[in-house]
């Protein structure tokens, strides 16, 4: 700390206000002081307003989703809106029934992680306590590099090499199935579970270690029982943060689930999640109209989905946090 | 005399003749998925002639244009089905007036994978397929293997046209079944056909490729089997043709007319044939 408290005053106060105004430097302390409170003054403003945007945003996002999609409610109840099996937006009269959505995001998102979470934590504790430097360099940036292609790309070869091969493993009657879809958004949350689970276990007080190793323990065990265990919040927040990347995914899973309206009973189905059934109908839906509410009302329950998992990460961490509390 | 000649020859190698006429502006098409590589072609050979005229074309879908239409977020609306009472009644309440233009036709196919042995199919039994009543290729004369039945999503004109022509042509309560897969484009679908052996799908006449092979298409079980071709829409007996149209706000005027009227000029019904859909007869 006292390092960082002459790094401010040596090189970051004369930065800021000039060469010659040091706070000791006699008859500059006041006016400096003033300068400094206005400095302060402006970047807490600027701060807080931060705070208070992402806050308005949420709250707006919140008050659009339920002002455009709640008066779908008094052409479909709710009841039937939640769990009806039918969606038929442009037939006459039209049908609004959200369930075939629900059940193909919660199984898609389901295969999703239970696919990225054991390679992406295994990943992360290879990265953390067994590989090289430089190997951890290279494979950390190209997981990196995974990150960022493009959900549109991912699609591509989800349509050109994953269905193909998923059609002919399982002899199925097409490869474009919610399993296609799940196997490629895995892919897509991969990179942020390793990241996050990485540094929260390189954030493991080297003592823990040194102490099961003292015990004689091995370097499996060491990871097994002690570096996972205590990194777990971390771990936990990373699975939920993939969890979140692949309930809101759209382009992929649009173009590789298949699209069929039916409640799939198995992976290897044809599926619709709700954002790509948002995607595909918000295009044709006439402002105000009952396909347009309907799909906001589809938003809000994707809204109320992330909400409780962060919530739930949230609670996790939380839980974590006074468990290991020192 | 020479020199001109020259000039109007090389204008004449370069396409159309490069006209000196002021129009300028741009202005957007959006809307069916199937017109859209011949509103494609059209924009390039217009603001090829017009420099000065910029044209987006976008096909997401019919739907989509003719929301974007009585939303005023379009100029022009290209359509493989025509617009709805309901749509019109909307447009008018938003103060638009749909004006509906022909500029071309469609044989609307249906397309198998090369391999199938299937050649042809009566409505009755397309109907059968994309309600889910009939799975298997067997059942209409085709090898012992599951059916794949694609459609486009609800965005498309397609979609709408083969619901209401083809789906709904016994009954009109019938809907798409559930275990038909949604495709969000034209292009995947014919792609999907094109490596799928049991599946079949539909698509306008200008997406038909060497991929996939067209169905020979019964009215009722005992009408003649036509395949879709400019010939057979052209004289009518295909069963299932379409017009493809425009919809502005209000007859066109301006560049919108100049580029409407370019379309249905002989010249540019020369490009729908290109294309490979319709002209207009």
């Amino acid at each position: 700390m006292p390092a960082r408290i002459d790094w401010v005053k040596e090189r970051l106060i004369p930065r800021l206000f000039g060469r010659n105004s040091t706070a000791t430097a006699p008859g500059n302390a006041f006016r400096f002081r003033g300068r400094w409170r206005l400095g302060e003054k402006s970047i807490e403003g600027l701060i807080s307003l931060s705070g208070i945007l992402a806050i308005v945003l949420l709250l707006g996002v919140l008050v659009l989703l339920l002002k455009e999609g709640l008066p779908i409610f008094s052409h479909t109840p709710p009841w039937e809106f939640f769990f009806g099996t039918k969606w038929y937006p442009i037939s006459e009269p039209p049908t609004f029934g959200v369930m075939p959505f629900f059940v193909s995001t919660i199984m898609i998102t389901a295969i999703a992680t239970a696919v990225a979470v054991p390679i992406g934590v295994g990943c992360a504790a290879y990265l953390a306590e067994v590989a090289s430097p430089k190997v951890r360099e290279t494979v950390k940036l190209l997981v990196e590099l995974l990150a960022g292609i493009p959900s549109v790309v991912m699609g591509f070869v989800g349509l050109m090499l994953l269905s193909p091969l998923v059609q002919s493993i399982f002899h199925l009657n097409t490869g474009l199935c919610g399993l296609t879809a799940a196997i490629m958004l895995s892919l897509m949350s991969l990179p942020i579970i390793v990241t996050v689970s990485e540094d929260a276990l390189r954030a493991v007080p080297s003592e823990f270690k040194e102490a099961s190793y003292a015990l004689g323990a091995t370097r499996w065990e060491t990871i097994r029982h002690v570096c996972i265990p205590a990194a777990l919040s971390g771990i936990s927040a990373a699975i939920m943060l993939g969890v979140g990347r692949a309930i809101g995914e759209t382009m992929t899973v649009l173009m590789v689930a298949g699209g069929a309206l039916a409640i799939p009973h198995l992976p290897t189905e044809p599926m619709t999640t709700m954002t790509a059934a948002i995607a595909s109908g918000i295009g044709n839906a006439v402002r105000g109209g009952l396909q347009y509410q309907a799909l906001f009302a589809v938003g809000l329950i994707l809204f109320v989905m992330t909400l409780s998992v962060n919530w739930v990460a949230d609670r996790i961490l939380e839980r974590q946090k006074r468990k290991f509390a020192r | 005399m020479v020199a001109l000649g020259l000039v109007a020859v090389l204008a004449g190698c370069g396409g159309e003749p490069q006209v000196q006429d002021g129009l300028s502006g741009s202005f957007n098409i959006i809307g069916s998925n199937t017109v859209t590589p011949l509103a494609s072609v059209w924009a390039e050979d217009f603001m090829k002639a017009h420099p000065k005229v910029s044209i987006s074309v976008s096909g997401p879908g019919s739907g989509v244009g003719i929301a974007a239409l009585i939303d005023r977020t379009t100029d022009i609306c290209q359509s493989s089905r025509t617009i709805k009472a309901e749509e019109v009644a909307q447009a008018e309440a938003n103060g638009v007036h749909p004006y509906e233009i022909q500029v071309a036709s469609d044989a609307l196919s249906v397309v198998v994978n090369p391999s199938n042995t299937v050649s042809s199919l009566t409505f009755a039994q397309l109907s059968a397929i994309y309600t889910d009543q009939i799975t298997n290729w067997k059942e209409v004369g085709g090898p012992d293997a599951p059916i794949v039945a694609i459609s486009r999503d609800t965005n498309s004109g397609t979609h709408a046209f083969f619901k209401e022509h083809v789906v709904q042509s016994i009954d009109k309560k019938l809907e798409y079944g559930t275990k038909v897969l949604f495709l969000p484009s034209t292009e995947a679908g014919v792609s999907e056909v094109a490596k799928n052996p049991n599946a079949i799908f539909y698509a306008g006449l200008g997406y038909v490729t060497q991929k996939v092979k067209p169905l020979a298409i019964k009215k009722s079980g005992d009408s003649a089997a036509i395949l879709p071709s400019v010939a057979t829409a052209l004289d009518g007996t295909y069963p299932i043709s379409r017009p493809l149209l425009f919809y502005t706000n209000g007859a066109p005027d301006g560049i919108i007319k100049a580029f409407v009227d370019y379309c249905l000029s002989p010249g540019g019904q020369e490009k729908v044939t290109e294309v490979g859909y319709v002209p207009l007869a």
